[in-house]
C-alpha cells in the first residue's frame, strides 16, 4: 500500500455510484455480457482474498489455485453424493472445505516467507491437482464434474427459463450481493487493528514481533481467510461454469491470480477487483481472437510490469492526484 | 533497586566471543549509557536480553524473574522494550498507525479483524499525545517511510515507548542523523523516558551525548564490561580511555 488509505467518506462518494450502476448492468447489457461480468465478480472476490496475502502481508502465493478447486470440488462432490442444488449448502460447502484445507496447507507455509513460501504454496497446490487425476472415481478424473444449475435461495431455474437468462439476473444478483459483502468484509478486516498487525508484518517482520505481533500465528489467519476467500469464489463459479476440472487445480490458474492482482494493482484495495474484471474480459476476447491467446496475455503482463508497475489503479491514483493539483484556470 | 541483572551472560558466533560471562546489573529509574567501540559486543548483549537471540549460557533476571528463555512476546509482556540501530519502522504505515499499532498490541486487541482501527477514539488518542511528546504530530498523517532520518528515529523510540516498557533499550538512536539534530532528539527522548518513569538503557558511540545525558555509563570491550561508573569515573579510566575515548580526550 503505496498511500494512506482513503477516508470511509470519499470511499463511499465513488462506491455507491457504482455499485449502482452494477445494479442496473443486466437491464442495459446482454445476457451474455452480464454472465461474464459475474465471472468477473467472482474473480474479484478470489483475488480479494489473494490480495490480503500479498498486498497486505507480503506473501505471494503460487498455489491459490488449490482453494479456488477446494471450493469447487466441494459443490461438484455435494452435488454427486448429497443429491443437493441449493447454492446456499454450495457456499457453506465451499467455504468450510477450503478453509479446512487453507488452514492446514497455511499450518505449514507460514513457517517460510519469499521464495520459499511460493514454492511451498505451489507445491502443495499440485499436490491436490495431481489427487484430482489419480482418483477419477471420485473426482471425474480430467472429464470432471458437472454441476447443475442450482436453486437460489430456494427457488429454482423455471420450466422453459433460459438458463442464460437465469444466470444474467437471478445468478448475476446472488452473486452481486455476495461480492459487496465480501468486498465491504475484506475493507473492514484490512482497516482494523489485525489488518494493520499483518501491515506492519509485510513491512517489518523483526520490529512486528518487537511490538509484540505474533507473526507466524497472525501469517497463518491470513492465509486461512486469504484461502477462504478463494473458496468461496471457486464455489461460485462452478455453477456458472457447470463443470469443474483439475485444471483450475493447476498452478497455471494460480499464476492467473497473480496476473489480475499485479494487472489491477495490488498496492491498492480496488486494485485486485479491477484487475480481476478487466482480465476476464481480456482473456474471453484473447481466447475468441487467436490461438495464441496465451501468448498474448503474456506480452500484456510484460508491457504492464515495464510501463505500469503500480497496476491499473496504481495508474489511476497518480492520474487522480496530478489532476488535483493542477490549479483551476 | 535492580530492574534487570545478567549473570555470566555469554553469546558466542564460532571463535568470536560476542558476550563473554557478563555480569550487568540495570538499576530502577536510571538512564544509563552503553559505550564501546565496533564489535565490543553491545548490540549483542541488547540483542540476547530482547530475545533476538538465544544466550549460549549465562542468566537473564528481570524484576527478580528469571527470564533467560522468555520468548520475545514474553519479554514485551514484563516489560522490555527495544529501538534498532538502523530505523526500524513500517514505512507503508503512517506515523500515527507506527503508534496505533505498538498500543493495539499492548492492548491485546490486534486480534480483532471486524472492528475499524480508526474508530478506536482511546487508542488513536493515546497515540496522538505519544506523538505530541515526542514532537511528531505535525507528520501524524504522513508515511513514516515519508519522514527524514532524525524524525525516523524519534518514532522508532516512540513506537518502544508506546509499549509503556519498564525497560527501554534504545541502539544508538542518533545514529545517522547531523550533529544539530543529536541534541533535540536526545532532549525529547530523555525527557519523555524520565517523564514516563522509565530506566532506558542507550546504546552510543557519540561522548559527548553520552556524557551529556547519562548519568552511569558501562563500557564493553571485546565482548566484555571494561568499566562501570559515572561520566567523570569513565572519563578518568585509563583503560577506557586507551580503548575508545582516546580521540574524544584530544578534541
Amino acid at each position: 500500500m503505496s498511500a494512506l488509505p482513503l477516508p470511509p467518506t470519499r470511499v463511499l462518494r465513488w462506491a455507491v455510484p457504482l455499485l449502482a450502476a452494477l445494479v442496473l448492468f443486466p437491464w442495459v447489457a446482454e445476457p451474455y455480457q452480464t454472465t461474464l461480468f459475474s465471472y468477473g465478480l467472482v474473480m474479484a472476490i478470489a483475488a480479494l482474498g489473494f490480495n490480503l496475502l500479498l498486498g497486505y502481508t507480503g506473501l505471494l502465493s503460487f498455489g491459490h489455485s488449490a482453494y479456488f478447486g477446494v471450493g469447487a470440488y466441494a459443490v461438484a462432490l455435494i452435488v454427486k453424493y448429497l443429491h443437493v442444488s441449493s447454492l446456499e449448502v454450495f457456499i457453506v460447502g465451499g467455504i468450510l472445505a477450503s478453509a479446512a484445507v487453507s488452514a492446514l496447507f497455511g499450518f505449514v507455509c507460514v513457517r517460510y516467507t519469499r521464495i520459499f513460501f511460493s514454492i511451498l504454496t505451489m507445491a502443495l497446490s499440485q499436490v491436490l491437482w495431481s489427487l484430482a487425476f489419480k482418483f477419477f472415481w471420485v473426482t471425474g478424473g480430467s472429464d470432471g464434474l458437472r454441476v447443475p444449475t442450482p436453486s437460489l435461495l430456494g427457488t429454482h431455474i423455471d420450466p422453459g427459463e433460459d438458463k442464460m437468462t437465469y444466470l444474467a439476473h437471478r445468478y448475476y444478483y446472488y452473486v452481486l450481493v455476495i461480492f459487496v459483502v465480501c468486498t465491504a468484509l475484506m475493507w473492514v478486516i484490512v482497516h482494523s487493528p489485525f489488518g494493520k498487525a499483518l501491515q506492519a508484518i509485510r513491512d517489518n517482520e523483526t520490529r512486528a514481533e518487537f511490538v509484540g505481533v505474533q507473526v507466524r500465528h497472525y501469517r497463518w489467519v491470513a492465509f486461512v481467510v486469504s484461502g477462504t476467500y478463494t473458496g468461496l469464489a471457486g464455489a461460485l463459479w462452478v455453477p456458472l461454469n457447470g463443470l469443474t476440472t483439475p485444471d483450475i487445480l493447476h498452478w497455471g490458474f494460480s499464476g492467473e491470480i497473480v496476473f489480475f492482482t499485479v494487472l489491477g494493482g495490488f498496492g491498492t484495495f480496488a486494485g485486485p477487483i479491477v484487475g480481476a474484471i478487466v482480465f476476464n474480459y481480456l482473456k474471453t476476447f484473447a481466447v475468441g481472437y487467436t490461438v495464441y491467446w496465451q501468448m498474448f496475455l503474456g506480452v500484456v503482463l510484460v508491457t504492464m510490469v515495464m510501463a505500469l508497475p503500480t497496476g491499473i489503479m496504481g495508474m489511476v491514483g497518480r492520474l487522480s492526484q496530478k489532476w488535483r493539483r493542477v490549479p483551476a484556470p | 533497586m535492580s530492574l534487570l541483572t545478567t549473570g555470566k551472560l555469554t553469546k558466542y558466533f564460532g571463535d568470536t566471543h560476542a558476550v563473554d560471562h557478563v555480569d550487568f546489573t540495570v538499576r530502577e529509574g536510571e538512564v544509563l549509557a552503553l559505550i564501546g567501540s565496533n564489535g565490543a559486543g553491545k548490540t549483542t548483549l541488547v540483542n540476547v536480553i530482547s530475545g533476538l537471540l538465544a544466550p549460549d549460557s549465562g542468566t537473564i533476571r528481570f524484576r527478580d524473574a528469571d527470564i533467560t528463555s522468555a520468548t520475545i512476546h514474553e519479554k514485551i509482556a514484563s516489560g522490555i522494550a527495544r529501538s534498532f540501530q538502523l530505523v526500524n519502522l513500517f514505512d507503508q504505515l503512517s506515523a500515527l498507525d507506527n503508534i496505533a499499532l505498538s498500543i493495539f498490541s499492548r492492548q491485546g486487541k490486534t486480534r480483532r479483524l471486524f472492528a475499524l482501527a480508526d474508530a478506536d477514539t482511546e487508542v488513536r488518542d493515546e497515540a496522538t499525545g505519544v506523538l505530541e511528546q515526542f514532537g511528531l504530530l505535525p507528520k501524524a498523517r504522513m508515511l513514516a517511510g515519508g519522514l527524514s532520518q532524525g524524525e525516523r528515529k524519534l518514532l522508532d523510540v516512540a513506537v518502544a515507548y508506546s509499549l509503556r516498557p519498564k525497560l527501554l533499550f534504545l541502539d544508538e538512536p542518533t545514529s545517522g542523523v547531523s550533529t544539530r539534530e543529536k541534541a533535540p532528539i536526545m532532549d525529547i527522548i530523555t525527557q519523555v523516558v524520565r517523564s514516563g518513569g522509565i530506566t532506558a538503557v542507550i546504546i552510543e558511540h557519540d561522548m559527548d551525548v553520552v556524557f551529556t545525558y547519562c548519568p552511569r555509563i558501562v563500557a564493553m570491550h571485546q565482548g566484555a564490561i571494561l568499566a562501570d561508573g559515572t561520566p567523570e569515573e569513565i572519563r578518568n579510566n585509563e583503560q577506557v580511555t586507551a580503548n575508545m575515548l582516546g580521540t574524544h580526550r584530544h578534541a
